[in-house]
């Protein structure tokens, strides 16, 4: 073996609980990356054998056999073959098999072992089995396997010690090599057979999953318990984060007050306060509502809902020629668009993944939160129009009706006409329900806060440089007419969008604001609050709200076509970006922008023509 | 008797699938899932609303979802 750090790869199908067993195994020090060329993440970390050599483990996506259906399951199948470009082949293997579901699982796990590399094989989830009435013998297993078996409980860390020392022996010393490989058709019945002598008593035990299954896949019932879950989701989004977005807001007031109070004015703290903080930080505030959205997707999925919500779902979206599958990348998409196409992966019908990826920026992201609040809290009267019901959450209630609606018009309109899709299909296992773990929910949400953070820090913080620059200069001559902001550079670019987007009743303030919001939709706000700054004529100007500053410039009608427009326009770099990975090419993403694009322009258009003809002109 | 029309809480054994009649992706997770012939099975759930579509079925100790036009091309001998 080489004087590198041996590499151990966590393999297994899907719901055998390798990512908690990898967290267990790692703790929190992972590294998530992409695999070269492909969005598939790699997670990576540290542990150590029984005698304290370390180890790296990979954590492969779940896979069913070394015959892929999706892309997770080929990058699985490349790496443990050593296949893969840019990723050495792993020196040993840990096949994570669910104890609860032996029979099933064997038969990938057969095919691994059939590989010759040194392999241990995880038997996991054994304290569910036996809640479920299911005894096995470890021994026995392993007498069959020809490999170690080691019974483990990764959420309690049972079973991990003897797990890494097994490990450590195996790889020092690979033992006889597996059972010779066995043909497809054989492989079920070998499974079958060793899963069956693997089995000391098998009862009915207490059967949680099939009473709770009995009410969450009610016809009737289940939908109802889906759309209370959503409703709590969507309202916890806001009624949860308004105190941490305070306290995000109060630090960077204060920041800015030190700056003042610290340096001399000048053209470089026009650039921390103007430029950096008014930038950077109206993005950072809804770190709390991408962090609340992230909670609840990560629940659903650790307590084994997700699925059953598919199940739910899968019908109706049947309707526009999807399915249940493109249900859980679409809900992800409501926090956050790129996740959201990441999650494609999964989908087995090539044609139903395209539609899910080109439809997923329609669904209202937290990035067109800031937006949408910024608008609706200037323009809209915060009246009531019921019992409980404010216009302004209607509003706001309309504008994520709009987006869905949209996304299903356009899906059958792509499934028919783009993709030519005959039928979709909705195939999937359901796993038994867990309790999420604390610890494992709180990795993921520490992952998704650090990758939004790193967007900021790079993305958003770039673009907000360079508006601010192009703001700034060149100086606007003592005496003129002109503001600074029509004086400077972005003016002039913006003058010539202002000619385009007149018709739909955009002035050049919001002409401004597109450009720079192309790299992030939330862009927008930061760019009128720092072109606003940067205009502003006394302090008590500078003191006023944006919300107050735009209610005095603009027009209802423009405020409703401006909303409108931020419905469908896919001004968001990262998507793009991320569709070009997904779709291995320039083609989709450049669909992908023209048809949502045309979409936002008529749609602000038309918003615009009815208002004014309307009289809110 | 074909497995989507096998009644809730009933138990079966498939006795053949025409795998000809399902597209090849989901044949091969069909596959994947455990599902052949000599196999028992059980209908769990039926449908959402006023649809009788998907179904949810027992296999071993796994519970899969799946559509009728699947399950039609799957079939079983009830067990008593």
């Amino acid at each position: 073996m080489s004087e590198a750090v041996p590499l151990v790869a966590l393999v297994g199908n899907p719901n055998a609980g390798k990512s908690a067993l990898f967290n267990a195994l790692t703790g929190a020090r992972q590294k998530i990356a992409n695999y070269p060329g492909v969005t598939v993440e790699r997670k990576s970390g540290r542990a150590c054998f029984a005698d304290g050599r370390p180890v790296e483990l990979i954590d492969l996506p779940g896979a069913y056999s070394l015959e892929p259906d999706s892309l997770d399951e080929a990058v699985t199948r490349d790496v443990v073959l050593g296949r893969f470009e840019g990723q050495r082949r792993p020196d040993a293997l840990i096949v994570v098999v669910d104890a609860g579901n032996l029979d099933n699982h064997l038969r990938f796990a057969l095919e691994l072992i059939g590989q010759g590399l040194p392999t241990v094989v995880a038997l996991n989830m054994v304290d569910l089995a036996s809640r479920d009435g299911l005894e096995l013998d470890a021994d026995r297993l392993s007498a069959e396997l020809g490999v170690p078996v080691i019974s483990t409980v990764a959420v309690r860390k049972r079973g991990l010690d003897l797990l890494m020392e097994q490990l450590g022996q195996q790889i020092a010393s690979p033992g006889s090599a597996g059972p010779a490989p066995v043909g497809r058709g054989d492989i079920t019945r070998r499974a079958h057979q060793i899963a069956r002598t693997a089995i000391v008593s098998e009862t009915q035990g207490r059967q949680w999953t099939r009473r709770l299954d009995s009410v969450l896949l009610h016809p009737i019932g289940g939908l109802l318990v889906l759309l209370a879950l959503l409703f709590v989701m969507f309202q916890g989004v806001y009624a949860w984060s308004e105190a941490p977005i305070g306290w995000i807001e109060t630090g960077f007031a204060l920041l800015t007050d030190a700056i003042n109070a610290t340096m001399p004015d000048g053209i470089f703290r026009s650039f921390l306060t103007d430029g950096v903080i008014a930038g950077v930080g109206s993005v950072v505030v809804f770190l709390p509502q991408i962090l609340i959205l992230f909670l609840f997707i990560l629940l659903l999925e650790a307590s084994g809902y997700m699925t059953r919500a598919a199940f739910v779902m899968d019908r109706m979206m049947a309707a526009v020629g999807l399915s249940g599958h493109s249900f859980i990348p679409l809900l992800s998409s409501f926090a956050c668009a790129i996740p959201g196409i990441m999650a494609t992966r999964t989908i087995m019908d090539q044609k139903e993944r395209l539609a899910t990826i080109l439809i997923a920026p329609l669904m209202t992201c937290s990035a067109r939160l800031p937006v949408y609040t910024l608008i609706i809290g200037a323009f809209i009267p915060a009246t009531s129009v019921g019992p409980g019901i404010g216009l302004q959450g209607l509003v706001l209630f309309g504008l994520y009706v709009a987006g869905i609606v949209g996304a299903m018009l356009a899906a059958s309109v792509i499934q028919r006409f783009v993709t030519h899709s005959r039928q979709s299909s909705f195939l999937i296992e359901m796993p038994r329900y867990q309790m999420p773990r604390l610890r494992d929910i709180a990795i993921g949400l520490w992952q998704r806060a650090w990758l939004f953070l790193r967007r900021a820090g790079t993305i958003i913080f770039a673009a907000t440089i360079i508006l601010w620059a192009l703001l700034s200069f060149p100086k606007v001559p003592e005496g003129a007419v002109e503001s600074q902001v029509e004086y400077s550079v972005a003016g002039r670019i913006a003058d010539g969008i202002e000619v385009i987007v007149s018709p739909i009743g955009f002035n050049h303030d919001i002409a401004l604001a597109l450009v720079p919001a192309m790299a992030a939709r939330e862009v927008a706000v930061s760019a009128l609050a720092t072109a606003y700054a940067i205009d502003a004529e006394d302090e008590d100007q500078q003191a006023m709200s944006l919300g107050m500053q735009l209610s005095g410039k603009w027009s209802l009608a423009t405020a409703l076509a401006f909303l409108a427009w931020f419905v469908f326009a896919p001004q968001c770099i990262s998507t793009i970006a991320v569709t070009r990975r997904e779709t291995n090419g320039w083609k989709w993403p450049a669909f992908m922008v023209i048809y949502l694009f045309a979409l936002a322009y008529v749609a602000a258009g038309i918003t615009y023509w009815g208002a004014t003809a309307a009289g809110l002109g | 008797m074909n497995l989507d029309t096998l009644p809730k809480q009933a138990l079966a054994r498939i006795v053949a699938i025409d795998w000809a009649a399902i597209p090849e992706t989901e044949g091969h997770r069909l596959r994947s899932l455990g599902f052949d012939t000599g196999v028992t099975v059980e209908a769990l759930h039926k449908g959402i609303l006023f649809w009788r579509d998907p179904i949810a079925v027992r296999v071993g100790r796994m519970t899969v979802a799946l559509r009728r036009k699947v399950a039609i091309a799957i079939a079983c001998e009830p067990l008593p």
